[in-house]
């Protein structure tokens, strides 16, 4: 069920006792209430609000260069940047810090004017709209709520400033409100409010003027652990029920990883990979996506290739069929299982029982080339720290070992 | 911690001198004019009385000099006040959006408050003057007299009121600037998001933010009206103790000018210039009080 279909229903409800009244005084009088909600909530209203939600964006050749005015030393911060986020999905921008995710989700927003490229919104060409006429509903890092006004004038204000009327107004603010659960709290201040409750109302601001995009800058990184995981469920959960596109920036591949219908991994500006969570991370495209996607981190072991043979510390692992070059080999702790005739040998540094299972971390060469490999506790309860082990791998990728491009 | 046995003299130290200094020249007077003001028919230099009661409070209060002077007083406090806010407020939300020049046009706005009184008086007196000052060839208004013997009422209040609120602007200005500056920037991204036309940014997002500092204006300028004494002087003063000091027949006179000129006043006691004091501090004092209760709804901290 879609969020009209929920409004419809809400206001339905509140009608009921007008329509039990005898059907020939609410002809005659004609309820001035009962027309305007009417007139509000028709279903022509919500038919061309739903045309708004849920929008194709597209980014073409998107780029952002900010110019150091006492030195005009340029800095790429976004770098013809290409993807297209399907209508209604909620998409993870994910990347390191100073990766441009951010100045991309500006762009979007329209509060930054992008250097070259394009911004569409499905068919509409928003790349010189100003934010307020794009449709877009930002929840910045820290709500930015205003302080002097209530919660309530807070999720109204976008509404006053489209000059919607006074009483729709405040029916809306308060659907909006419920929606994200804080529909008690509409006459406190900001500062009485949590950081999780200050989400939620930054989150109706954004949507109360049922904008065609909600963009959110680092939605959970100025909360605790607990309410992290509370608020990425909370999410989750208004994204689908309002069915809007949705795209959220984060450093956390964890976060991205548990929420997203996928996810743009991005590094330095540029785009590396964009797809489904679980696809991203079981076919990372180069080197830096496997690494930055998972934890533990993937562990990364330095070989070579020689007459098709991959090396590593001069044991033959693999046949394959590349040119010879050094590589680095990619195997992620939970591809290893404890296997006596295991093609690599390991001697144990040391062991962390965690339950059920065992991370071992290992050493191939010496005691500072080491890996982690999480093995189930039963497979190695004979074995000590010092002792040599030997593993099985799964699965395993090839990367380059100097561009990290992926060669298996 | 600061411990008073450990660190009692390191404290009196920093303090005393001072102190010190405070205790001589403000606590004392301020007690001494209340007991003064009490004192019927005190002789400060014999220092004899006849006795306390409300003598002196009678007389001043009914004084048709110190009457016109209170109403001086209200009428430049009524006028000046809300036009040097105002004025501040706009200059203030102006300055904060230009970048070029901003240094400039700040210097500009802060010239009077570094300026001596007396030489901002000289200049008034030249433009306004009535022969060949620059306001009247300005607006072709002939020989109109301003600041001299022949100026009417209105037309010295007038330009005493030029001159106050243009004096007062450059601290506001100031003031109001760097409250403008703290106030956080995303708010207004968050307003342009919400699609905020600018005049609605202005009342919703910027007077609301900035409204401390616009309170603490308003109450200084309040104050500092009450208080007006050296502009009246600069403007029309002909040298201390001029019967003319305040305009023809004294006509733009202040409270602080009247409590000033009882203080020279041959054959009156020194509690009546108290009496002044004090019927002018309670005044500020209600005022002060009242915009503090009137506010707490208004001012967001």
């Amino acid at each position: 069920m879609g969020i009209f279909d929920k409004i419809k229903e809400k206001f339905k409800k509140k009608e009921k006792p007008q329509a039990g009244d005898s059907k020939e005084v609410k002809e005659k009088d004609l309820a001035l209430e009962s027309t305007k909600e009417e007139a509000v909530f028709d279903t022509e209203t919500i038919k061309k609000d739903m045309k708004n939600m849920g929008v194709e964006i597209r980014l073409e050749g998107l780029t952002k260069e900010f110019v150091e005015k006492k030195t005009n030393r340029i800095t790429v911060a976004v770098d013809n940047f290409d993807v297209t986020i399907p209508a209604g999905k909620l998409v993870g921008l994910l990347g390191p810090s100073g990766c441009g995710k951010s100045t991309t989700l500006y762009m979007i927003s329209g509060l930054h004017q992008p250097t070259a490229g394009r911004i569409y919104f499905g068919d509409d060409d928003v790349t010189n709209l100003p934010p307020e006429k794009r449709g877009i509903g930002l929840v910045f890092q820290n709500y930015s709520l205003y302080p002097h006004m209530t919660v309530k004038q807070n999720i109204m204000f976008p509404l006053e400033n489209m000059k919607v009327p006074k009483e729709e107004a405040e029916k809306r603010a308060q659907y909006m409100a419920e929606l994200v659960q804080i529909g008690d709290l509409m006459n406190r201040k900001p500062n009485q409010l949590s950081g999780g409750q200050q989400q939620r109302v930054a989150i109706a601001r954004a949507l109360v003027k049922m904008p065609r995009v909600l963009l959110l800058d680092e939605p959970l990184s100025n909360l605790d652990a607990r309410l992290r995981m509370q608020m990425r469920e909370e999410i989750r959960r208004i994204q689908r029920e309002t069915g809007i596109t949705t795209i959220f920036v984060t450093h956390d591949q964890e976060e991205a990883m548990s929420i997203s219908d996928e996810i743009v991994v991005m590094k330095d500006g540029v785009l590396h990979q964009k797809d489904k969570p679980q696809h991203v991370y079981n076919e990372p495209v180069d080197e830096f996506v496997a690494k930055f996607l998972g934890n533990p981190p993937i562990n990364i072991i330095e070989g070579k290739i020689e007459d098709g043979k991959l090396i590593v510390n001069g044991k033959v692992l693999e046949k394959v069929k590349l040119e010879d070059q050094p590589i680095h080999l990619g195997i992620r702790a939970e591809f290893f299982q404890v296997d006596p005739k295991g093609r690599l040998e390991a001697e144990i540094e040391f062991l962390e029982h965690i339950g059920r299972d065992t991370m071992v971390i290992a050493s191939i060469e010496d005691a500072s080339k080491t890996f982690k490999a999480l093995v189930s506790a039963q497979t190695i309860k004979d074995l000590e720290v010092g002792h040599k082990i030997r593993f099985n791998y799964s699965s395993y990728f090839v990367f380059n070992a100097e561009t990290g491009e992926r060669l298996i | 911690m600061l411990e008073w046995k450990k660190d009692g003299w390191k404290a009196a130290i920093a303090l005393g001198p001072t102190l010190l200094i405070m205790a001589v020249f403000t606590f004392y007077p301020i007690v001494n004019t209340f007991i003064m003001a009490f004192r019927n028919n005190y002789k400060f230099l014999s220092g004899v009385d006849e006795g306390f009661g409300i003598q002196n409070f009678v007389t001043v209060l009914s004084d048709p000099r110190f009457l016109g002077a209170l109403k001086n007083t209200l009428l430049m406090v009524v006028v000046s006040v809300p036009i040097t806010v105002i004025l501040s407020i706009l200059i203030a939300v102006a300055l904060n959006s230009i970048e070029r020049l901003r240094g400039f046009f700040q210097t500009i706005f802060f010239l009077p408050y570094v300026t001596n009184t007396i030489a901002l008086g000289l200049v008034f007196n030249t433009v306004f003057h009535k022969d060949f000052g620059l306001f009247n060839s300005l607006f072709n208004l002939g020989a109109v007299d301003w600041l001299g013997a022949e100026t009417t009422y209105w037309r010295a209040f007038f330009v005493l009121m030029v001159y106050t609120v243009w004096n007062g602007l450059a601290f506001k200005i100031i003031v109001l600037l760097s409250g403008l500056q703290n106030i956080d920037k995303q708010y207004y991204q968050a307003a342009a998001i919400d699609g905020a036309s600018k005049w609605r940014i202005f009342r919703k997002i910027t007077i609301p933010l900035l409204s401390p500092m616009i309170l603490y204006t308003t109450i200084t300028s309040f104050i500092g009206a009450f208080k007006v004494y050296t502009s009246v002087i600069s403007l029309f003063g002909k040298g201390a103790g001029a019967s003319n000091s305040f305009g023809p027949d004294n006509m733009l006179i202040t409270v602080v000018g009247y409590i000033y000129n009882k203080l020279w006043e041959a054959g009156t006691p020194f509690g009546v210039a108290s009496a002044g004091s004090v019927i002018l501090f309670v005044i500020i004092l209600l005022i002060t009080l009242i915009q503090r209760r009137v506010s707490k709804s208004r001012v967001h901290y």
